[in-house]
């Protein structure tokens, strides 16, 4: 007989023992299968590839302070924004997020573990194995990949010097490797929340994060084996001498962007997908109030997945492409906004007349969002054919994806790690520094990332080390700015570590918040629920309605207290 | 609060959690090949358009492919579906030595069908560098070749399996997860064998 709270008093006490793995600091340098190991594994990762993605960031923006190329070689600055692009987006981002998947999607849905643990571990240690594999293209003869994150032939073919271990073939197996990994990952998050969700937890009554990574990871799984598909051509290519890509054997260059966008496109989705879920949690907590449209925000998500897939050529517009196809790809890419539009509105209603609590995460959310209805014009600026053929390849696109992947997707990561910061670590964060980190965030987006609208318009291309003088007053800015959000890492960090260490001990709901992953300890023990997981009985998001959301759950919470 | 009973009780034990892991793994394996799926596709599509657009597309000096031979273990490949099938029927029904046959035999006509294509990649007179159309060939059927090695792998895995104690009792999610891959493998070749031998 279980308690009739239907969760075991021993759990809501528990410390968090992991069954066969020390249970100290050494866990998360182990091959450790609990998934708030690896998802801990993962943002720590995540987080150490920021500061080197972050310091070549600051080494470009050295140079660019100056109209001429006076700080680094100019093919050392082509090697220099190629490697900061792939480790931003292979060993940051798409690992922070895995790891807020790792963390919150079995919480959250009352699963035990993810559905295939040691896949799972081996996902994660695929990680540091591609990035040392990357980081030694540092090392290798000729430098790292230059080719910029597209890698398009046939500039990435052209391997000047001849060697078999070059820049370039490192780059493509850090990708694929990367790709490997995040299937593995997917398959994982994909089977979990169709199979392992609570008693009484239906696809209505899922939590939206769960909506959005559910939706994210369905790219993956449709997206990235073309890009894999892509770059195994392109290694022959550049290994074994065949002629897919070749102009000169009857290839064909532009078949590449094609299947890189087919992919890389989407995969900006998978970036802001789970960022959209961390908005969805936050806003509805910190305004007291239930998500707006909740069936809405949550099929937006899968709107958003069918549409993701039928846009990729926005980003080729001036690659030769036939007309019908730009015509065809402009009016595709802007029903995007249909959907998105659609879940801004929900916010917007949700937050409309709540009482605000203005925390670091908070503060992070609402910023995010701001970020993010900005770079959502400007992106509708870009899929208007006119308008990208005068734009492409200038600031105007770079300004644009920084605006949503710094101002939007990492500002939502940092809500999201804030948020759940007690839940996860046992400890409260030091809202003073948190505050202070997300002032100067803000700012220093601000400052970094506005000024390359105006020169893009003006027609400064991206990608280059010297500049023409009329450029150099936004140029001056937004190095300003860069070396502002280098700073802004020191509060973030310090507080993580000090606050991990020392911090207030959490409670096991420091929000009020609703949800399942709120109704264990903090941190919560391995295995979370077990299998006393409780029944749910209503939607999530039941702020100032009154309505438990799962069976027994004054006495879950009664226990919790006591423990 | 009532009281909880005694630790031990409460506790999962390790074999319960196994099992109710392993129903998952073929979810996660239909999952994983529906994506793999998307490779080819991509490969698919990839020859699609190289060939469509190129001006020309055999090397000098070659006419076209042989297709008959290949057909013959085309049908060699396709009917060990079949017998994969059958395999698995007798595994439903508990012969466990029917399936055991069946089962080799089509591990058999898998490496018959990989026989033929290294009897053909050595008789032809172009190579992976003759071109978009020799680096599409060899690319499509060396991945593919890859597909069906593994998938003897795999049933050889699950041959061994079989041999162990009550392995089989209760229905085996590897062996239909298995089949399935083979199945996969053989419709993607059917689509292969219209893409390289039929169109031309
Ligand atoms: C309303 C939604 C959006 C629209 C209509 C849109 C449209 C576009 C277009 C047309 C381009 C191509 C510009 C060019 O290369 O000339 C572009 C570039 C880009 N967008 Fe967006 N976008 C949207 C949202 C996003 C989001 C949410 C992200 C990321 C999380 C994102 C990331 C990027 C990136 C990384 C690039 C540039 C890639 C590169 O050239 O290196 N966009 N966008
Ligand atoms: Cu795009």
């Amino acid at each position: 007989m279980t308690s009739t709270a239907g969760v075991e008093s021993r759990i809501l006490r528990a410390p968090h023992p992991v069954p066969g793995a020390p249970d100290n600091w050494k866990r998360f340098f182990s091959f450790n299968t609990d998934a708030k190991v690896i998802g801990i594994q993962y943002i720590a990762t995540a987080l150490f590839f920021l500061l080197v993605g972050g310091l070549l960031a600051m080494i470009m923006r050295g140079e660019l302070i100056t109209p001429e190329a006076d700080l680094v070689d100019r093919t050392v600055y082509n090697g220099l924004y190629t490697m900061h692009g792939t480790i931003m987006l292979f060993l940051f981002i798409f690992p922070v997020l895995n790891g807020l998947n790792n963390l919150l999607i079995p919480c959250m849905i009352g699963a035990p573990d993810m559905a295939f643990p040691k896949l799972n571990a081996a996902a994660f240690w695929l990680v540091p194995v591609f990035g040392v594999i990357l980081m030694a293209s540092f090392l290798v003869p000729g430098g790292p990949a230059s080719s910029g994150w597209w890698s398009y032939p046939p500039v990435s073919l052209q391997n000047p010097l001849g060697h078999l271990i070059n820049g370039e073939a490192l780059w493509i197996l850090a990708v694929a490797l990367s790709g490997i990994s995040s299937i593995m990952g997917a398959v994982n998050f994909v089977t979990t929340i169709l199979r392992m969700r609570a008693p009484g937890m239906t696809l209505t009554r899922m939590p939206i994060f769960c909506w959005t990574a559910f939706s994210a990871q369905t790219i993956q799984l449709i997206g990235l084996p073309a890009l894999t598909g892509g770059a195994v051509m392109l290694l022959f290519d550049l290994v074994v001498g065949t002629s897919f890509y070749r102009p000169e054997g009857g290839g064909d260059p532009v078949l590449y962007q094609h299947f890189f966008w087919f992919y890389s496109h989407p995969a900006v989705y998978v970036i802001i997908l789970p960022v959209f879920g961390v908005f969805s949690e936050l806003f509805p907590v910190y305004a007291r109030k239930p998500l707006f449209g909740y069936p809405f925000v949550a099929g937006a998500s899968l709107v958003i997945v069918g549409l993701s897939l039928i846009v990729w050529v926005h980003h080729m517009f001036p690659s030769g492409v036939p007309q019908w196809m730009r015509d065809a790809f402009m009016v595709t890419t802007m029903l995007i906004a249909v959907p998105t539009g659609i879940k801004v509105f929900a916010w917007l209603a949700t937050l409309w007349g709540g009482k605000l609590r203005l925390n670091t995460a908070m503060l992070f959310a609402l910023g995010g969002l701001f970020n993010f209805v900005f770079a959502g014009v400007t992106g509708i600026m870009l899929a208007t054919v006119p308008v990208d053929i005068h734009v492409n390849n200038t600031y105007f696109v770079v300004g644009h994806f920084h605006y949503v992947i710094y101002g939007a997707a990492t500002m939502g990561v940092y809500a999201a790690i804030y948020h759940w910061f007690p839940k996860f670590t046992g400890h409260m964060y030091y809202e003073g520094l948190g505050k202070l980190h997300f002032l100067l965030t803000f700012i220093g987006t601000s400052l970094n990332f506005f000024p390359m609208h105006p020169l893009g318009l003006m027609g400064m291309p991206r990608r280059v080390s010297s500049y023409d003088p009329e450029f150099a007053f936004w140029n001056v800015i937004a190095s300003l700015g860069a070396f502002l959000l280098g700073v802004s890492i020191i509060p973030f960090l310090l507080n993580l570590v000090s606050s991990w260490v020392r911090g207030a001990k959490a409670p096991a709901n420091p929000w009020n918040a609703i949800g399942l992953e709120w109704l264990l300890p903090s941190p919560p023990p391995a295995e979370n629920f077990e299998e006393h997981v409780p029944t749910v009985i209503s939607g999530p998001y039941g702020y100032g309605t009154g309505r438990p959301l799962v069976e027994h759950q004054d006495e879950i919470e009664r226990a919790l207290l006591q423990a | 609060m009532t009281i909880s009973p005694p630790l031990d009780a409460a506790a999962p034990s390790p074999e319960s959690h196994e099992a109710a892991h392993a129903n998952y793994s073929l979810t996660g394996f239909i999952i994983f090949l529906c994506s793999e799926s998307v490779i080819f596709l991509a490969f698919f599509s990839g020859y699609a358009v190289l060939k469509l657009s190129a001006l020309q597309w055999l090397p000098p000096g070659v006419e076209g492919l042989e297709w008959r031979t290949p057909l013959l273990y085309t049908v060699v490949l396709v009917s060990s579906s079949g017998t994969v099938a059958l395999a698995e029927h007798f595994l439903s029904k508990g012969q466990i030595w029917g399936f055991r046959a069946f089962w080799l035999l089509s591990m058999a006509m898998g490496a018959v069908f990989l026989y033929g294509q290294a009897i053909e990649w050595r008789s032809l007179d172009f190579g992976i560098t003759s071109g978009s159309f020799g680096s599409c060939f060899y690319l499509l059927t060396g991945f593919h070749g890859l597909h069906v090695l593994s998938g003897i792998l795999l049933m050889a895995l699950m041959l061994q399996r079989s041999f162990r104690p009550a392995n089989y009792a209760a229905g085996e999610q590897g062996v239909i997860a298995t089949s399935l891959f083979w199945h996969f493998v053989d419709v993607i070749w059917v689509l292969l064998f219209l893409l390289l031998y039929a169109w031309s």
